[in-house]
């Protein structure tokens, strides 16, 4: 007697604890192998590009925090670096090295993120508790320069909001010899676990080609053994003046991945050592009194100072008519801004490239074939965060 | 090519009348052609071994309703061999149909369906053109510039019926958007109010 079998629909998520946020996944399942995979997402759309077209060039600033908001200040510097660009102007020496240092922090935030997440996603409780003690400490970093631990809107056009308050520098100093441990750790939990390795190694494979075909980026990529970085490729800022390391996977799976953040975490720390050792007083944002905001204490003594903030915080300054796309390496990958201004004080068309959209995309190319306790590993190592997917 | 320029010369000379004109600006090249070219730009630009485009970065559109050609599709290209960035765009009208890159470049086919989801503009030989970010059953196309910001529903849930309903929006207060380039004059919908009252008395 023959039985008919019917492959099984699955709904993974919104509401699941490893789906990373809101994300429908609809499985195709013939018994417990993945036949076919279907992301649904825009389920925390917000109309981030929309909402920018109607805010002026300083308003926009805080949006970017909430595209991905685990690392939200690099996702502040591509449109920094992108309004510059148009604007022509030049970024104080200081600003560049604050702006770089929370950069990384923001990288470690990110990478602690994913990889003790990706862990607790096969199994693993440990590793987040001690890494999210770290991420606590990098945030009161956050706080102290933006007075936010999240949601920063610390960097400007020209530089940063403010300088760093006194002490700062020295209790980040601290954090960067103290940290190398705390990596260690993780890696003594994780590196040689047998079932971190049973559930990771030769999971959810990117070939070199694929990895180019599927718009690939960051991690994702360097996974794979293409040694591809923003930031020595196409320096901004001051990432030319650092020396740092690219790390680079070689069989592109799950595993690999894991271990090019680990190592990226290291090299971050010492990004942010060579800054502290290099950064010198000076003005943090841009000069020009026509972008920069004029200091508190300027605007009760000087009327050009009154003027200048007033104009600036209700017009805002204007853009010169030009279109630009300036790209930089987020935790997550090449992060975009296509900026079209028209010459008024709000940009015409804002793009906002999210390196996640493209990697989520390839989610059923990825997990074809794979068995259904799979998924939560290959999305873990994906690194998905949905406020900069939907947008 | 290493440098720009003679990429620039390579590929009016490669492509000649499908390019219609080349700008190097900001280390980027900006190509304008046509939308009957794109798919033979997009071949040559992958494929070739001095360009070597192998990535697509975005796909966008840009809205400009004043114009004839309303619609602006902008692609975003990226060689790592070669470390250079290319910008392709072309402009089309309203309900014009476009070729879809999904046979070039498989990661062009989300991109493709954001740019049908925000601007409506359908494309050719696409696999799967379903709306991606908006909501199941959204009316509309948010990107364009004629829809408003505030959106023409809003969703609550209804003690009445125990379920979640979708109804126009209403506002308490106009949205206000000032018009900060002629403070004298008042803000435009104050001068509109005014012109209102004037005709009514």
């Amino acid at each position: 007697m023959t039985k008919k079998i019917k492959n099984l629909n699955l709904n993974f998520g919104p509401q699941h604890p490893a789906a990373h946020g809101v994300l429908r996944l609809i499985l195709e399942l013939d018994g417990e192998v993945v036949e076919k995979a279907d992301p649904h997402i825009g389920l925390l759309h917000r109309g981030t590009e929309k909402l920018i077209e109607n805010k002026t060039y300083m308003q926009a600033v805080p949006y970017f925090d909430r595209l991905d908001y685990v690392a939200p200040m690099n996702q502040e510097h591509a449109f920094a670096l992108a309004v510059e660009n148009i604007l022509k102007i030049d970024v104080p020496i200081r600003a560049q090295y604050i702006r770089v240092m929370f950069c990384e922090i923001g990288r470690i935030l990110s990478h602690i993120l994913n990889v003790t997440t990706q862990a607790l996603d096969v199994g693993a409780l440990t590793p987040s508790l001690w890494g999210f003690e770290e991420r606590e400490t990098l945030m009161t970093f956050y706080e102290r320069a933006s007075g936010s631990r999240l949601h920063a809107n610390y960097f400007r056009a020209g530089g940063v909001h403010q300088d760093l308050p006194k002490g700062l520098e020295e209790d980040i100093a601290k954090f960067c010899e103290t940290f190398p441990k705390i990596i260690n750790d993780l890696e003594s939990l994780l590196t040689d676990n047998r079932i971190f390795k049973q559930r990771n190694v030769d999971i959810g494979v990117v070939t070199k080609e694929d990895a180019l075909d599927y718009s690939f980026s960051g991690v994702m990529i360097r996974g794979s053994g293409v040694p591809w970085d923003l930031r020595k490729s196409q320096p901004y800022d001051c990432y030319e003046s650092l020396e740092f390391k690219i790390p680079v996977g070689k069989n592109g799976d799950c595993y690999d991945r894991y271990l090019c953040r680990i190592e990226e975490m290291k090299e971050s720390v010492s990004i942010i050592k060579q800054c502290l050792a290099k950064m010198e007083k000076g003005p943090i944002k841009s000069l020009d009194g026509k972008i920069s905001p004029p200091p508190k204490a300027e605007i009760k003594q000087s009327m050009e100072a009154l003027i200048h903030h007033f104009k600036l915080f209700t017009e805002g300054y204007r853009v010169p008519k030009d279109e630009i796309y300036t790209a930089v390496e987020a935790p997550k990958g090449e992060f975009g801004v296509y900026l079209i201004s028209d010459g008024s004080s709000k940009p015409y068309k804002c793009k906002i490239r999210a390196p996640g959209f493209s990697h989520l995309q390839s989610m059923d190319y990825l997990i074809k074939g794979h068995m259904l306790a799979d998924v939560p590993a290959v999305l873990g190592s994906l690194d998905i965060v949905f406020g900069e997917v939907d947008r | 090519m290493k440098n720009l320029e003679d990429l620039e010369k390579k590929i009016n000379s490669e492509l000649t009348t499908k390019i219609n004109n080349t700008v190097i600006k900001y280390n980027q090249i900006y190509i304008e052609t046509d939308k009957e070219d794109i798919i033979d730009v997009a071949i040559f630009l992958k494929t070739n071994k001095d360009t070597k485009f192998r990535q697509l970065i975005d796909i966008t559109v840009v809205d400009y309703p004043e114009q004839n050609q309303r619609f602006e599709v902008v692609y975003l290209f990226l060689s790592h061999e070669f470390n250079q960035r290319l910008i392709v765009k072309y402009s089309i009208a309203e309900n014009e149909v476009i070729p879809s890159l999904t046979s070039i470049f498989p990661s062009a086919n989300w991109m493709e369906r954001e740019v049908f989801d925000m601007y409506g503009v359908s494309f050719q030989d696409h696999p799967d053109l379903r709306r991606i970010l908006t909501d199941y059953g959204f009316e509309g196309h948010p990107l364009r510039k004629d829809f408003p910001l505030t959106g023409h529903s809003e969703v609550r849930y209804s003690e009445d019926q125990k379920k979640v309903i979708s109804e126009p929006v209403k506002l308490e207060q106009n949205y206000r958007n000032f018009d900060y380039e002629s403070p004298w004059e008042g803000t435009k919908y104050i001068r509109e109010e005014i012109e209102n009252n004037d005709k009514k008395n």
